[in-house]
């Protein structure tokens, strides 16, 4: 079984983020790191495999389409325990958006080849729209299993459970699939010192887009099918009113505060 | 004036009100038209209150071939119905599965998609709100039929008449769209109080409860609120998953939210940043949601909210 788990580098989100003067998002004076949340993706790749009957027939391929410095990611998903890396970089991909990023992570599935299963995160971290993996399903031509809380699979069957938004859904598909996870699939594991060495002679490979056949062209910010027109800090909220409540007069102040804004 | 479709956000064919929401965002960028996939027999009532939102005509679309699975075949619909409308844009609520029956529409359509839009002028220029509520970005989709998710909210809803004239639309599912399975689902338990992400209102606790919702509860009952939580009770097993707001939980974006309780970590505030007016009840004064609020107790929530909640009934009367 070959399992591709996608990982994005993506700014700190707890260091300030900001943004280019063309209006992309700034890679750069950030710090980066493996988005969180695409963490419990490589958790489950891994799980996916040591569950596997046997495990050592399944590979798992971290992937991750980012400027240089995201090979961090996939260098941290190798720590974890992911067999080997691909990187796609070129610099044509900066400022893509997510359908020009789709495109290209479904380029590299198809290269990578013979793919059973393609695990994301639920969303990137950055500002993400939770809307890669259905592309890359709609791409590929597979079905999607997305926004899994529970992951159950036996074969090529796969069943997950979905909070959709009005429902709980069981939903059913078999591989190969595009399968995306949320942070309640359980924690993700931290790299172990044995495995943080290891890291260092897996395989990471590195595609351009002429590697994967991609048009430079139909990718990056000058091909965006969406324009940003202006970015702008939002103005610091006029600091609000405090009170400390004392003998209740704490509920008294909420009160009049909730009656002056007419929400009584 | 060119076509508006809005595809119609309903629960067994009841409207919820993000529908009605879009239709008058619609109004501003052409001609609004509903695209209701449902129920043939739930059709004709759905059609009369879409009407009252000025929906001009409203495509019904059969979902027998629909329904049983996930997302790929409402991308399908949609995309048929495109064709046969050529609409000046694509409005859809930005929900999980609305950003995602976008994402692959955008794909076929070879369209710009704008997801989670706080606002929608002509043109269509969308606003959003990114980092975690940080920065307003104003953009716009420069190829194709511009596709726009809306989150709830957005607008108030404002009724006017439209001819809501109906066209059957006989869609053609792919098999390959019908591969990923609803194989059972379990409609959330209604507490008889508004829905999260619809509600004006919404009360929140967090770990500082201890796990005593109630005074959250009576309180947001005095003011016909909603009930949220953060992963922090979510996790403690206080309340379900479906109540959680942030990052990985439910994004509002109501005119008042109160936390309670709450400390305000980042991937807290991403689901909440947008409220119109914050309100933070917490023990501790260096609570970090202080920093967003517009008004806050430093108090025990436990005597401050059940006070409050007194006083709200009393005046009430
Ligand atoms: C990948 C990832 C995703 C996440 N997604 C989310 C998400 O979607 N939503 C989310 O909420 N969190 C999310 N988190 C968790 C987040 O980082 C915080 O841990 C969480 O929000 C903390 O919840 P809390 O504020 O209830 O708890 P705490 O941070 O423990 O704060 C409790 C607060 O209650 C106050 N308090 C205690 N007793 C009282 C009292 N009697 N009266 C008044 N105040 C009192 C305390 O002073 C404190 O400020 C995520 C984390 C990660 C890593
Ligand atoms: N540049 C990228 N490289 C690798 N994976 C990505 C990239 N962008 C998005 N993804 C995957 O798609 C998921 C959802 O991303 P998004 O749609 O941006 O919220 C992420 O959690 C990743 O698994």
């Amino acid at each position: 079984m070959n399992i591709v788990v996608c990982v994005k580098y993506v700014p700190d989100s707890t260091a300030d983020q900001a943004f280019e003067s063309d209006n992309t998002v700034d890679r750069v004076g950030v710090p980066g790191l493996l988005s969180e949340l695409d963490e419990y993706a490589v958790e489950q790749a891994l799980q996916l495999k040591e569950k596997n009957e046997a495990p050592e027939s399944v590979t798992v391929t971290a992937l991750s389409v980012g400027p240089a410095s995201a090979a961090d990611a996939i260098r941290k998903a190798l720590q974890m325990g992911a067999d080997q890396g691909v990187h796609v970089v070129d610099d044509a991909i900066a400022g893509s958006d997510a359908l020009a990023t789709s495109k290209v992570l479904a380029a590299a599935v198809t290269k990578i080849g013979d793919v059973d299963v393609v695990v994301c995160g639920m969303a990137s971290t950055d500002g993400g729209m939770s809307v890669v993996p259905a592309m890359l399903a709609e791409r590929l031509d597979l079905p999607q299993i997305t926004f899994a809380s529970v992951i159950e699979s036996q074969g090529n069957q796969f069943r997950i459970k979905r909070d959709g938004d009005t429902a709980t859904e069981v939903i059913g598909a078999v591989a190969p699939l595009v399968l995306s996870v949320t942070d309640q699939t359980g924690e993700a594991r931290y790299p172990s010192f044995k495995g943080i060495m290891a890291a260092k002679k897996k395989p990471l490979e590195t595609y351009s887009l002429a590697d994967l056949e991609v048009d430079a062209g139909s990718v990056g910010l000058s091909a965006a099918w969406t324009a940003v027109e202006n970015t702008e800090a939002r103005p610091p909220r006029t600091a609000g009113t405090i009170v400390t409540d004392e003998d209740g007069s704490g509920a008294k102040a909420l009160t009049e505060f909730l009656a002056s804004k007419k929400f009584i | 004036m060119s076509e508006v479709l809005v595809l119609v956000d309903h629960i067994d064919g009841a409207v919820r009100k993000p529908a009605y929401e879009l239709l008058t965002i619609a109004k501003r960028l052409g001609e609004p038209s509903a695209v209701f996939i449902g129920g043939a027999d739930k059709a004709a009532a759905a059609v009369e209150s879409l009407k009252k939102y000025g929906a001009e005509k409203v495509y019904v679309i059969d979902d027998s071939e629909i329904k049983g699975y996930l997302v790929a075949p409402k991308a399908e619909a949609l995309q048929q119905v495109a064709a046969q409308a050529e609409p000046a844009a694509i409005l859809i609520t930005a929900s999980a599965e609305g950003n995602e029956i976008a994402g692959r529409l955008a794909v076929k359509l070879e369209s710009g998609l704008i997801t989670n839009a706080v606002d929608v002028k002509e043109g269509p220029e969308t606003t959003q709100s990114v980092f975690a509520g940080n920065f307003t970005v104003t953009a716009k989709v420069t190829q194709g039929t511009p596709i726009i998710t809306v989150k709830a909210n957005s607008a108030a809803p404002e009724e006017s008449a439209g001819a809501g004239t109906v066209v059957d639309v006989a869609v053609t599912v792919s098999d390959s769209a019908k591969k990923a399975q609803i194989v059972a689902s379990q409609p959330r338990e209604s507490s008889g109080r508004p829905e999260l992400t619809e509600a004006a209102i919404v009360v929140s606790g967090g770990r500082g409860t201890g796990g005593n919702f109630e005074p959250i509860e009576n309180f947001a009952d005095s003011l016909g609120a909603a009930v949220g939580a953060s992963r922090a009770a979510v996790d403690s097993g206080w309340k379900p998953h479906a109540f959680q707001i942030g990052q990985t939980g439910k994004t509002v974006s109501p005119q008042l939210y109160v936390a309670a309780g709450i400390s305000g970590a980042i991937q807290h505030r991403a689901g909440m940043q947008t409220s119109k007016t914050i309100i933070a009840i917490n023990k501790d004064e260096e609570a970090p949601l202080f920093e967003l609020v517009d008004f806050g107790v430093v108090g025990d929530l436990h005597t401050v909210l059940p006070a409050a909640t007194e006083q709200i009934t009393a005046r009430k009367g």
